[in-house]
């Protein structure tokens, strides 16, 4: 017999997050990794934790691989549970069909029965792609005392910023009276978190009903939120007034990790009584050599530093050969820097080897030819397991594939805005 | 080497490491900014394919329990086989602490009787080295030896260390013909690694025999009594390796790390160290931080000045603070102004401002754990 829960928590983790590019072309969103050891997903799971929530359903749907061997059995997060734990969902085949997610709200009709397997009064909905440090039992508590039939997490944005968000709209006890998805001229500026709690029986019924509705895009945002807004039900604001980002795109990402290096940074990884878990890797201590510089930055387990990192983020094992120079730039797992090579306002992936004596991401502002929407703030980035050959000369706004092999350079250098692909040809 | 068993002695009074095996086993000192000392021989035995270990302990045990837990990071949480811990069981009047080595095992024959392996491997616990036993057994095997031990020839040591160890006299087909324990004028500059590989059912009867004659060291009632008897061979090791017995060549030992080639060696080569995970987040250095030459674990905090030092997890350095050649372990705080040089300083440890803290290369300041200067 499984013991009744009283709330349990899905993390909504089958997005792409395809405006990431690269980063995101062979994992979803959720698994990028992020902040010198973490995946993005390590941060709605470690609040699950903290906030004494221990049965968890990740729906899945994107390139999903990355994502559970990660996950694994949730052991870094104390999730391996008699009774509860992790679970991983995944889309599966029925008698009659094989349904794909067809949206968020979809995802989770499709899971009704894991939920009711626990019998939980409240579930929490979270998106597995957001930097933030969240209590959730105070969000239920204040659930519980507004007596609610939901209640959507927010936060304060820019107006100006507003119509790239869903907007709420409430009266002064906090009540929802509005809810716009993405509107053109929005009127609040209390942005949705994409974190939910629902009773359960109230979503229940409206997630069978919407599965029902044949022009329903089945998403929480556009479809549940308002159709319960028609109804009349109870729901409520929980006003979150800490950091959070939503790491959606190169420029957001590189800004999020670039938060992480500040004197006192604008989101705590230190701190004691918050952890964020990960599995971690089995590295040794890094290493700086007796030429090593490295100022306001962030350096994991197992690095190797010869040369001088200045406001940037290696991730656990990533060696930088003397002379190099790393300048807010964000180095992933196990990626070679070698000799004498410079980075600016780079992204490399895991598992790259930068040749000697290149420099990368400096140049003209030219954007990005080929994904002119993607890359256009000045980042460069370099896709996982692609080698850089030696001397090579590197714009800015330059996306490199990934597998990316020597060969497929055709000339030492790569003006600003340009892009290398694997097996590209070179005229 | 799956028909090998492993046996960890931690045991032993290492009264010349003063504060750091005062409250703590000396297999479980910290080391190299994340390790404990066990972590190696324990990695070893794992990486080697060895799948079932018994760990004796007798003093302090505590923190080397919390450090193992069930085994987990080395992959010895198994259903069957895995770690075995077996302190000493008391009984009325006190009695039942371990009298040595061969003791200790006696106390556990349990243990070897009913295991199955044709092997045993046994090692002390506070080794530094990485070693694959697999072409020790090879050895053993091909010079059909009775017991095989591990040397390390020492010249760079000094005599007063030497004279702490078990000295090898090696013949040149590799037979041992004489073994002196802690000798005053060592014979040679092999010394013994503490690393013992024979059959099971072998050292069965030699503990057996041991104990109904009243004697209780393995290496001194048993293997040296032994050496015209058995077929006992020297197995050279050309790694590195130290055993950490004092102060001062626990001090090198960690210095040594800080040098790339053994950095690479145990760490970097082949195989992987193994030891408890603590969730900390990256280190992080602020603008001011000036490190050079150091290893340094998760979870630091620097924005001081960090030259020739191991840092552990979690240490923080403030503005100002200076650290030089000196070993600052887990959690303790260097604040501001604080200069440390050539110093040990044990976990938990508050260097309060402006305080300054001076050994010497050859006789590093010890600070306690939890000590607030």
């Amino acid at each position: 017999m499984t013991v009744k829960k009283e709330i349990i928590a899905l993390i909504l983790a089958g997005g792409q997050g395809s405006r990431l590019g690269v980063l995101t072309k062979k994992e979803a969103k959720p698994a990028v990794l992020f902040g010198g050891k973490y995946r993005i997903i390590d941060f709605s799971l470690s609040n699950c934790i903290n906030s004494n929530i221990d049965t968890v359903g990740i729906l899945t749907q994107y390139q999903p691989m990355k994502l559970n061997s990660h996950i694994g059995i949730g052991k870094p997060w104390d999730l391996d549970r008699m009774d509860g734990g992790v679970a991983m969902l995944s889309p599966y085949m029925k008698a009659e069909s094989l349904d794909w997610y067809k949206g968020t709200a979809n995802s989770v009709y499709h899971n009704i029965e894991y939920v009711d397997k626990y019998e939980p009064s409240h579930v929490a909905i979270l998106s597995g792609d957001h930097i933030y440090k969240m209590d959730y039992s105070k969000m239920l508590y204040m659930h519980k005392l507004k007596d609610a039939d939901a209640t959507i997490s927010v936060v304060q944005i820019a107006i100006e910023d507003a119509s790239r968000f869903g907007i709420v709209i409430c009266d002064e006890n906090g009540k929802i009276t509005g809810f716009e998805e993405k509107p053109e001229s929005p009127r609040s500026n209390l942005a949705s978190m994409g974190v939910y709690i629902f009773n359960w029986n109230v979503l229940k019924e409206y997630l069978i009903k919407d599965e029902e509705n044949d022009i329903s895009g089945h998403d929480f945002g556009k479809d549940i939120i308002p159709a319960m807004l028609a109804d009349s039900r109870n729901l409520y604001v929980y006003k979150y007034t800490s950091y959070w980002r939503d790491v959606g795109t190169i420029q957001a990402y590189w800004e999020a990790s670039m938060d992480l290096v500040k004197r006192v940074p604008d989101f705590n990884l230190y701190d004691r009584d918050w952890k964020i878990y990960t599995p971690n890797p089995v590295k040794p201590a890094h290493y700086v050599g007796p030429d090593g510089i490295v100022k306001k930055s962030i350096v994991a387990e197992g690095c190797t530093i010869y040369g001088t990192v200045r406001n940037s983020v290696l991730f656990p094992g990533v060696y930088i050969g003397e002379g190099a120079l790393i300048e807010d730039s964000v180095v992933m797992s196990n990626s070679r820097v070698e000799s004498f090579t410079i980075l600016k306002q780079c992204i490399i992936c895991e598992n790259c080897v930068i040749g000697k004596s290149s420099i990368l991401g400096e140049g003209g502002p030219g954007v990005n030819e080929y994904k002119p929407d993607m890359y256009n703030s000045g980042i460069t980035v370099v896709g996982e397991r692609t080698i850089v050959p030696d001397g090579m000369h590197i714009g800015r706004n330059v996306m490199i594939d990934i597998d990316v092999s020597p060969v497929d350079f055709c000339s030492d250098s790569v003006p600003s805005g340009g892009s290398i692909f694997k097996g590209g040809i070179c005229e | 080497m799956n028909n090998t068993v492993g046996i960890v002695l931690t045991g032993g009074k290492h009264p010349a490491l003063k504060d750091l095996a005062s409250m703590r086993s000396v297999s479980a000192v910290p080391v190299g900014s994340k390790y404990r000392a066990i972590d190696f021989v324990l990695s070893n035995m794992v990486n080697s394919g060895i799948k079932k270990v018994g760990i004796i302990t007798q003093f302090s045990y505590r923190s080397l329990m919390d450090h193992l837990g069930s085994g987990k990071e080395w992959d010895l949480d198994r259903r069957h086989d895995g770690l075995f811990i077996f302190p000493p069981s008391l009984e009325e009047n006190d009695t039942g602490w371990y009298k040595g080595t061969s003791d200790a095992i006696y106390n556990n024959l349990m243990f070897l009787n009913r295991s199955s392996e044709e092997y045993v491997i046994i090692s002390q616990g506070n080794l530094v080295f990485k070693m694959d036993f697999n072409k020790m057994l090879q050895y053993h095997l091909q010079k059909d030896s009775d017991m095989t031990i591990a040397y390390k020839e020492m010249s760079d040591s000094p005599i007063n260390e030497l004279q702490q160890m078990g000295i090898l006299a090696v013949s040149e087909d590799g037979r041992i013909c004489d073994l002196q324990e802690k000798p005053l004028t060592p014979l040679t500059n092999n010394a013994s690694m503490g690393i013992y590989l024979m059959k099971r059912k072998l050292l069965i009867s030699l503990v057996e025999e041991c104990a109904a004659h009243g004697t209780y060291d393995l290496v001194k009632d048993i293997i040296i009594r032994k050496v015209p008897s058995l077929k006992i061979f020297g197995y050279k090791f050309e790694g590195y390796w130290r055993n950490l017995v004092n102060i001062n060549n626990y001090y090198r030992c960690n210095m040594e790390l800080l040098d790339p080639g053994i950095y690479a060696e145990l760490f970097q080569k082949n195989w992987k160290i193994y030891t408890k995970v603590k969730d900390e987040a990256p280190a992080k250095y602020n603008e001011e931080a000036e490190v050079r030459n150091s290893i340094l674990g998760d979870g630091c905090i620097i924005e001081g000045t960090v030259d020739s030092s191991v840092l552990f997890r979690g240490v923080t350095v403030q503005k100002g603070a200076i650290v030089r050649d000196s070993i600052i372990m887990q959690d303790s705080k260097i604040e501001e102004g604080a200069v440390v040089e050539y110093a040990i300083i044990d976990k938990g440890v508050t260097l309060t401002r402006s305080k300054y803290i001076k050994g010497d290369r050859s006789w590093p300041a010890v600070i306690s754990k939890n000590a607030i200067v």
